[in-house]
C-alpha cells in the first residue's frame, strides 16, 4: 500500500545561530585536535590553540543566543543519559579545561587530550543531527560520515592556512588535508545519494543540489589542485592559504545549507486508498 | 499497565475543527498554536482521488524521540504513556521540534492574543508566562484525566475524564482510552477496523491510531 506524503515544510526553529554551532564548533574542535597532534611532543602555538577555542566558543555562544530561555542554560546538562546535546555540552567543558590548561601551562599532552575531547565534541554534533527524527536530511545515517569528515577537513584547512601565514611548513598535515578533501568528496556524494534512496523531501534535495557544484569544485577540487601545485612547485605557500580557506568555507556552506535550508520536516503520511470501480 | 491513546476514525471525520476549537478553549493556547488540528488532505489523481480530514497532534509515542533528545529532561513520559513537558525546566532549545516526526510542538516568543495586543477577559485570566519561549504541545488533557480518575471515572468513557478534543467531536471520530485494556473502546475499535499509525517505521510506537478503510 502506497503512502501519500504531504506537509514536508522547512523547519524554522533552528536558524543561522544553530548552524553557527555546527560550522564554527566543527572547525574549532578539529583544529584543536590537529594542532595538538601535529605539534606533539612540542607545545602548540598558543595562537592556534586559542583560535580553535574561540571558534568552539563562538559556536556555543550562537546556539545560546537561539534558546528560548537563555538564563536556564545550565539545564542543558540534565540529560547526558540520552541527549547528545547534553553530552556535547559536557564535552565542551572538558575541551576548554584541558585545552586551556595545556596552552597556559605549556603541556603538550594535555593539549592533545583536549583535542581528542574536541573530536568527541565533533562526534556529538553529528549525533545531534542524526537523532533528529523529524528531519530526514538530518537523521540520514550518512550524516555520521559527512559531519566528522567535513569538520576535520575544515580544521586541517584552517591549520594549513594559519601555518602558511605563520611560515610553518608541515608535510604530514598537507597530505592529511589532501586525504580529507578526497574523503569529503566521497562523504558528500554518498550522503546525497543516500538521501535520494531514503526518499528525503524534494525541497531538501533541491537545496543540496544548488550548492553541489560549488562545493565540489571550489570547495574540494580546487583546493586539491592548489595543493598539488604547491607540492610540484615546492613554493608559493599562499596557495595553501587559499586552499585552506576554500576548504573551510565549503564545509561551512555544507553545514549551513543542511541545517537551515535542507531541513524539511518528515511531514505527514496517509495510506493511499484504491478506489473500487463500479 | 495503562497506555492512553487516541483513535481517529478518518472515515468519519468531517473536518469541522470542533476538536481544534475545544482544545484551544480548554488549554488557552495562543493564536497560531494548535495542539489538536485537522489537516485537509487531497490525494490521488483524477479520477482516483480522495479528500480526507486528518486530526494530528502529539502522538504520545511509546518511544518518544522528543524525550530522548531533550537536554533538560523537561520532556517526560508518565506511566500511562502520556508525554509531558515541564515548562519550568525547558530551555526552549527546540531540539524536540526537529526530533518530532509529527510537527506537534510549538513555541511562542511573546504573549499574543486573539483580538489584538490586549487579552480578552478569558485570556487574561488564563495567561501563563511560563509557556513563553518554551516548547509546548498536547498533553492529552492530563489534568482532566487525572482529576476524573480520582473521582472514579473512566477516561475515554466519562467526559469528565476525557480530553476535550474527543469530548467535542461531533462525528464520533475521535476516541480516547486505554489500549492495554482489551475491553476499552479504543481496543475494540482497533481490533475491529483497518487502521494504521503514522511513521511507524521510525520506531516511535505512536499512540495515535487512524481508522481508515484503505489501510491494510
Amino acid at each position: 500500500m502506497q503512502q501519500h506524503r504531504f506537509g514536508r515544510v522547512l523547519q524554522n526553529v533552528w536558524d543561522w545561530r544553530a548552524a553557527g554551532n555546527f560550522m564554527f564548533g566543527g572547525t574549532g574542535s578539529s583544529l584543536l585536535f590537529l594542532v595538538g597532534l601535529f605539534s606533539f611532543p612540542e607545545v602548540p602555538l598558543p595562537l592556534i590553540g586559542l583560535t580553535a577555542l574561540f571558534f568552539v566558543a563562538m559556536g556555543l555562544f550562537l546556539v545560546w543566543l537561539e534558546i528560548g530561555r537563555p538564563l536556564r542554560f545550565i539545564n542543558v546538562y540534565f540529560n547526558p543519559w540520552t541527549s547528545w546535546m547534553s553530552r556535547e555540552a559536557f564535552v565542551a567543558v572538558v575541551v576548554f579545561v584541558l585545552a586551556l590548561l595545556g596552552i597556559v601551562l605549556e603541556l603538550p599532552l594535555v593539549t592533545l587530550l583536549g583535542g581528542i575531547a574536541g573530536l568527541f565534541f565533533l562526534y556529538c554534533q553529528a549525533r545531534i543531527l542524526k537523532a533528529s527524527k523529524g528531519v530526514p536530511a538530518w537523521r540520514e545515517p550518512a550524516i555520521m560520515q559527512l559531519i566528522p569528515v567535513t569538520g576535520l577537513a575544515e580544521g586541517a584547512g584552517l591549520l594549513l592556512l594559519m601555518n602558511a601565514l605563520l611560515g610553518v611548513s608541515n608535510q604530514g598535515l598537507l597530505l592529511l588535508f589532501v586525504a580529507l578533501l578526497v574523503l569529503r568528496i566521497w562523504a558528500w556524494s554518498y550522503y546525497k545519494k543516500q538521501l535520494v534512496i531514503h526518499e528525503a523531501p524534494e525541497g531538501a534535495l533541491a537545496e543540496l543540489k544548488k550548492i553541489n557544484l560549488l562545493t565540489l569544485v571550489a570547495g574540494n577540487i580546487l583546493p586539491l589542485l592548489l595543493c598539488v601545485a604547491f607540492i610540484k612547485a615546492n613554493s608559493f605557500p599562499f596557495l595553501l592559504t587559499i586552499a585552506g580557506a576554500l576548504a573551510v568555507l565549503a564545509g561551512w556552506l555544507i553545514k549551513f545549507t543542511i541545517v537551515t535550508k535542507a531541513a524539511h520536516y518528515q511531514g505527514f503520511a496517509i495510506m493511499k486508498r484504491k478506489r473500487v470501480k463500479t | 499497565m495503562t497506555r492512553y491513546v487516541m483513535v481517529a476514525d478518518l472515515n468519519k471525520c468531517v473536518g469541522c475543527q470542533t476538536c481544534t476549537a475545544a482544545c484551544k478553549h480548554t488549554n488557552a493556547t495562543p493564536p497560531g498554536v494548535q495542539w489538536r488540528k485537522v489537516l485537509d488532505v487531497e490525494m490521488g489523481e483524477y479520477p482516483d482521488v480522495d479528500r480526507v480530514f486528518m486530526p494530528v497532534g502529539c502522538q504520545h509515542c511509546a518511544e518518544p524521540p522528543c524525550m530522548e533528545v531533550c537536554p533538560s529532561t523537561a520532556t517526560g513520559q508518565r506511566n500511562d504513556g502520556i508525554v509531558t513537558i515541564d515548562y519550568d525546566i525547558c530551555i526552549g532549545c527546540a531540539y524536540c521540534f526537529v526530533a518530532c516526526p509529527y510537527q506537534a510542538r510549538y513555541k511562542v516568543s511573546k504573549p499574543s492574543f486573539a483580538f489584538g495586543k490586549e487579552p480578552i477577559e478569558n485570556e487574561a485570566e488564563r495567561f501563563d508566562e511560563g509557556r513563553i519561549n518554551v516548547a509546548m504541545k498536547c498533553n492529552f488533557c492530563s489534568d482532566k484525566v487525572d482529576a476524573g480518575k480520582e473521582k472514579g471515572l473512566t477516561p475515554g468513557v466519562d467526559p469528565d475524564a476525557t480530553p476535550a478534543c474527543a469530548n467535542a467531536c461531533i462525528g464520533d471520530a475521535l476516541h480516547f482510552g486505554d489500549i492495554e485494556d482489551p475491553d476499552s473502546n479504543v481496543s475494540k475499535l482497533v481490533k475491529e477496523k483497518p487502521h494504521f499509525r503514522m511513521h511507524e517505521e521510525l520506531g516511535t510506537d505512536p499512540g495515535f491510531y487512524y481508522l481508515w478503510d484503505g489501510a491494510e
